[in-house]
């Protein structure tokens, strides 16, 4: 089996956010850059595809330089082959799907994280899936596969849904589905020496244009009140008459 | 004339609310507004019409009882042609999330995920959505033809204006080339709301101290109508379902009321629910990071407060 999994670098979750001085973006300075947590168990899964049913796992980013540091910790968890499409200006995710979607062109199944938590558009997935006229998943929690057909319990809102497909398809992965591994020391250190194939990124105009980028204004009313008996009747009132929340 | 095109979806014998949503969203920006519905009868779309919907196209074709996004796409963009429509909105439920890109890269547009304002500006709209879980918002522009928009559910409120509907029958073509993923089983969360859908959010965090406690939270939650979240401290140590998780890796949710209750406030958590339209605050530390976006606070220990707090709603709640 030809396994694709698409992972992404993103700020850690502990980031404060500030805007960088061009008022676009978001100022690197002091940011950690992790591996984005739900492609880990896009990870997790591409290896236990790979011990069940043989086959090769590929992972792919779009991304500069540093993210080579996310390929390094794929192929300390074991993945065959990692691959950079470098995209130093930040690609919209249109630019971004576009490269997976040639990355990913002979894969049996090409595996996502649900989201990735920088730009949140849950999008990815199936705009790969659309690129590459395949079916797809989405918040896969659950997977099996015998021969071609493939079953996948998602979430939705308020529940969960079965979806039958048949492969080569594109999933994105939930929390849940798997435990991803921790890679061991030794393989950590292995991993450093591993090649990684760079390729240039198909370069596709930009769809979505980014004109500002701010940070939420907070208009709280900030009312703070005591725990008695009084103060619960005062709360319950003001939810009532002062915010008409209730 | 500037069209958008707004995909509605069927429940019972009227329409989803985010679909009332997404209709008043898309009339405020002062284009004409059509909307397509693909998964329902003609009465469905009759309330569209208090809503100020003035035409709905509806999608006709036995191929569409299959359960399949990529169906639905393949209609949604046939009828954005049709209708030559400068935008396409849709709700940025999961079902609008898993249609809306693959109609996007149908149509050669750009994509706005996730909306939460909507502004028409020199014939094109700007919108502003968050990144980075909330902790950013950004204001972008399709700078394609066509663009594909969702809407977050409970931030555009629906607007009653009447208006007089023309339903026109809509017949995409269809093969079952396109069925090529279909929905087999749907089960619902039953007796729970699910926090992604409630206009009332009650959350528990660690200072609940035991799982059993959560019953409290349960009960504020019931009083109010609500749903019950979590913070992600109590679902890692498996008092709750990752469902429940509210914050950058769990549900980024926008209820008018949120509860968090014996919530620290990190800022995890915080970029989940920051854009509520009304927070409150129970926690013992007055110090706690959560007060800094709460609307009101109650500083106090919530394994006693909760009791009374819920008994004071349920006797001004009549319930």
């Amino acid at each position: 089996m030809n396994i694709v999994v698409c992972i992404s670098q993103v700020p850690d979750t502990t980031t404060k956010v500030t805007v960088a001085p061009d008022g676009k973006k978001i100022s690197s300075a002091g940011v950690k850059f992790i591996l984005n947590p739900y492609d880990e168990f896009a990870l997790e899964e591409g290896l236990q595809l790979r011990a069940k049913y043989g086959g090769s796992v590929t992972a792919v980013t779009v991304g500069g330089d540093s993210a080579k540091e996310i390929l390094r910790t794929a192929l300390a968890m074991g993945v065959d082959k990692a691959v950079l499409i470098k995209d130093d200006e930040r690609a919209d995710s249109f630019g971004v799907a576009h490269n997976l979607a040639e990355a990913a062109r002979e894969a049996d199944i090409a595996i996502l994280g649900r989201q990735s938590i920088d730009f949140d558009s849950y999008g990815t997935a199936a705009m790969t899936a659309e690129l590459l006229n395949l079916p797809s998943a989405s918040m896969v929690s659950k997977l099996s596969i015998d021969g071609t057909k493939v079953v996948a319990e998602c979430d939705i809102d308020g529940g969960k849904e079965t979806i039958e497909l048949s492969l080569p398809c594109v999933i994105s992965v939930q929390k849940g589905l798997n435990e991803p591994r921790y890679p061991k020391l030794p393989d950590i250190m292995k991993a450093k020496s591993k090649p990684i194939e760079e390729r240039a990124s198909a370069g596709v105009a930009p769809r979505v244009r980014t004109l500002s980028m701010e940070l939420p204004k907070s208009s709280r009313i900030g009312k703070v009140l005591g725990d008695s008996d009084a103060d619960i009747q005062e709360l319950v009132r003001l939810l009532h008459e002062e915010a008409k929340a209730i | 004339m500037s069209t958008i095109l707004v995909y509605l979806e069927s429940q019972g014998n009227g329409l989803k609310r985010s679909s009332l949503e997404a209709i008043t969203a898309a009339v405020d920006t002062g284009y004409t507004v059509i909307g397509l519905l693909a998964d329902g009868k003609e009465e469905n779309v009759q309330a569209a019409a208090e809503y100020g919907l003035t035409k709905c196209l509806l999608a006709k074709h036995p191929l569409l009882a299959e359960k399949s996004s990529p169906v639905a796409a393949s209609a949604i963009a046939q009828a954005a042609r049709y209708s030559q429509a400068n935008y396409v909105m849709a709700s940025a439920n999961s079902n609008g999330k898993e249609i809306a890109p693959r109609v996007a890269v149908k149509l050669q547009a750009g994509y706005i995920p996730d909306a939460i304002s909507l502004e028409s500006s020199a014939g094109s709209i700007i919108a502003k959505r968050p990144a980075y879980a909330g902790k950013a918002i950004v204001s972008v522009q399709i700078s394609t033809q066509v663009g594909v928009i969702t809407l977050r559910p409970n931030v555009f409120t629906a607007k009653k204006r009447s208006a007089s509907l023309t339903v026109e029958e809509f017949s995409p073509e269809i093969t079952t080339e396109d069925i090529r993923a279909r929905v087999t089983g749907v089960s619902k969360n039953e007796g729970r709301l699910d926090v992604s859908e409630a206009d009332i959010i009650v959350s528990g965090g660690r200072g609940l101290k035991a799982a059993e406690n959560y019953n409290l939270i349960e009960s504020l939650a019931q009083v109010l109508g609500g749903a019950v979240g979590s913070s992600r401290a109590v679902v890692d140590a498996g008092w709750r379902p990752h469902s429940e998780q509210i914050g950058q890796t769990g549900k980024t949710v926008s209820p008018s009321l949120y509860f968090a209750c014996g919530i620290s406030g990190a800022i995890q958590h915080l970029a989940g629910m920051s854009t509520s339209k009304i927070i409150v605050a129970i926690n013992k530390d007055k110090d706690a990071p959560i007060f800094k976006v709460a609307d009101y606070g109650i500083v106090g220990d919530i394994l006693e407060v909760l009791p009374k707090l819920t008994e004071a709603l349920r006797r001004t709640l009549n319930k």
